[in-house]
């Protein structure tokens, strides 16, 4: 009997079904229609991402100081770079760009420690961070303490404003949303009655609605002389609007929470918000997650909608800038900046959040 | 000796009384759950409560700690009436420990930290002594070795034993078990049932819905049959298996046995 002690090596695979020719063979020219399709699609994408590729870099003129510096035909970024100021800080006087920058420097910082692994203590950071980082921004941003001129709120403008809107509307609607879901499922009928008429007042009206009266109708009805500033107006807007959804969401998460951990926690002699705080809570946000980052995405963009009771944020200073007689026609120029700079802040949410899922998953599964 | 025959033999049983159930009535709504129970447990005795499903058996034990509120007659537990009174429920809590069927272990805290908790926030316990006992805990149920992995990373049976330790470490008088083999695998069960008849013979008073007749016979020294919300007979195990009284009793018993 023939004895086969010595096989021969195995051939490498064909180069045709390994690598980039077999994943290509296999996913786009599997068939005659498939490859047709795959021509056709790379044919339209051609058609796009040319024109719009040799509009926004190729032809496109960077350096300068007025239209006249436009002169290659494609997208004039001189633009952009003569009113990058007023983009960021809106109306802030030019001399205290500082305290815009030192506000969001410090907070950018404190954003990064807390995000080291190895810093001990975190929690008295982060709680340091909630509680005395906005005292201390807000300082900053209105001055008049420490020497600091002050700068009225309607000065304010441009990304800083959009950014000082929507981090108050984040960090407000979260928390009260959070008591709005546990108050619409407590067995306390008075509680659930006031969060569910809260709720639903605020889910059923339209946001522009809700600045329009905050601005033009709350004076009507406020005594004579009171001012109460246009911006404070729109921050509380905005939160009590926003905390009606992120209500929702929330308890959409309670209601994933088997009965079972309750009635764990219970037995355990755990109190009502000792067994919320310390065993509900921390599982159902995680299992919203993506639901609490798509309302805060949509929040940020939402504050673009300020515009309509006159306050500049970043789209509005945008727009400004282009209807501007000197710069009349690089609306293309304007819209594309402002995207870009929604969408990177956008995009950045959702990846923090995919991260912070990641780092939650303990094997939810029984 | 084997474990499970040391466990039946004779264990102190007090005439101090732990549990004391009177004329006590619970509804669903409409429905009728329980019906007049009336029982008396004193301390040391391992009770099993037996009976097909929707009998009452879990409600009536889920009674006793006030994860249902029953709606008349009274339940006395080691001298306090449960009523309203939010202080009389929390000190009975703490009191009753609980085993549940499905462990309900919290999924997104470590094995220590699950043990752990009730004694930090509920006996205001410093961190570094809670760990101490709850490792403890968790060397009596075996499974010292996994106290720093999650719920979700153990298989069921020793997710139930974490379940045991963790009532344990708040120092009960009396434990409470809720059917807690019935979602385990059956190789899994035993280990879950040695955890149990050690705690027997500790001198625990138990209460324990449960369809392991083994462990009935072996471990109480009582079993109660329930059917249609009412208490139909209580014996001794050795009469209660060898000659039922009732018909609907002998009618389970051939169904299981």
């Amino acid at each position: 009997m023939k004895e086969f002690r010595d096989p021969h090596p195995d051939l490498p695979a064909p180069s045709t079904s390994v690598g980039l020719l077999g994943w290509l063979r296999g996913n786009l020219f599997s068939s005659v229609g498939n490859s047709l399709l795959t021509i056709f699609a790379c044919y339209i994408i051609y058609l796009l991402i040319v024109p719009a590729f040799d509009w926004a870099l190729l032809n496109a003129d960077w350096v300068g100081e007025t239209r006249n510096d436009c002169t290659s035909g494609g997208a004039c970024w001189v633009f952009v770079g003569a009113r990058f100021d007023q983009f960021m800080y809106g109306f802030y006087p030019e001399s205290e760009y500082w305290r815009i920058n030192l506000a969001f420097g410090l907070l950018a910082v404190l954003l990064i420690l807390l995000n080291i692994k190895q810093i001990p203590k975190k929690g008295w950071l982060g709680a340091g961070t909630l509680v005395l980082y906005p005292i201390v921004a807000f300082y900053l941003f209105s001055g008049g303490v420490l020497g600091l001129d002050v700068v009225e709120t309607s000065k304010w403008g441009g990304l800083s404003l959009t950014l000082v809107l929507s981090g108050v509307g984040i960090v407000a609607s979260l928390p009260i949303g959070i008591m709005l879901a546990l108050g619409r499922r407590s067995e306390m009928p008075i509680v659930r009655a006031v969060c569910v008429v809260f709720i639903e007042f605020w889910r059923g009206v339209p946001l522009i609605t809700v600045l329009f009266m905050s601005s033009v109708m709350l004076p009507l009805f406020l005594p004579e002389g009171t001012t109460f500033d246009k911006l404070l107006r729109a921050m509380i807007g905005i939160v009590l609007f926003e905390s009606a959804y992120m209500a929702e969401v929330v308890r959409g998460g309670l209601a994933a929470i088997p009965k079972g951990q309750f009635e764990a926690a219970k037995a355990l002699g755990l109190k009502y918000w000792q067994s919320m705080s310390l065993i509900i809570l921390p599982q159902a946000l995680k299992l919203v997650i993506p639901g609490i980052v798509n309302t805060f995405i949509a929040l940020f963009k939402d504050t673009t909608l300020v515009l309509i009771i006159g306050l500049f944020d970043l789209l509005t200073t945008v727009e400004a800038g282009f209807k501007d007689s000197n710069w009349l026609g690089y609306a293309l120029e304007g819209y594309a900046f402002a995207a870009l700079v929604y969408w990177v802040f956008c995009f950045s949410m959702s990846r923090y959040s995919q991260r912070l899922e990641r780092k939650l998953q303990t094997g939810h599964a029984r | 000796m084997t474990a499970i025959e040391k466990a039946g033999a004779g264990m102190g049983i007090s005439e101090e009384v732990m549990i004391e159930i009177k004329n006590m009535h619970k509804w669903y709504g409409e429905f009728h759950v329980l019906k007049n129970i009336n029982l008396t447990i004193y301390k040391g005795e391992r009770i099993v409560v037996c009976g097909p499903s929707g009998s009452g058996k879990s409600t009536m034990i889920r009674c006793i700690n006030r994860l249902e509120e029953h709606q008349r007659g009274h339940i006395i537990v080691d001298g306090t009436e449960l009523t309203d009174d939010l202080k009389h429920i929390d000190q009975i809590r703490r009191e009753v420990g609980m085993v549940f069927q499905h462990f309900n272990l919290f999924p997104h805290l470590t094995v220590l930290e699950n043990c752990c908790l009730a004694l930090i926030w509920v006996r205001k316990m410093p961190r570094k002594e809670a760990e101490a006992i709850s490792m403890g805990f968790l060397e009596k149920v075996k499974i010292p070795e996994q106290a720093k992995k999650y719920p979700g990373q153990l298989s069921g049976g020793q997710q139930q034993r974490v379940a045991i330790a963790r009532s344990l470490c708040m120092n009960p008088n009396i434990m409470l078990f809720d059917e807690p083999t019935s979602a385990l695998d059956p190789e899994m069960i035993k280990e879950v049932l040695d955890t149990m008849i050690e705690l027997a013979e500790s001198g625990m008073t138990m209460i324990c819905v449960t369809h392991e007749m083994g462990f009935a016979k072996t471990v109480a020294n009582r079993v109660i049959f329930m059917d249609g919300g009412e208490i139909i007979e209580e014996n001794d195990p050795e009469s209660f298996f060898e000659n039922p009284q009732h018909d609907r009793t002998k009618l389970f018993l051939s169904q299981i046995m």
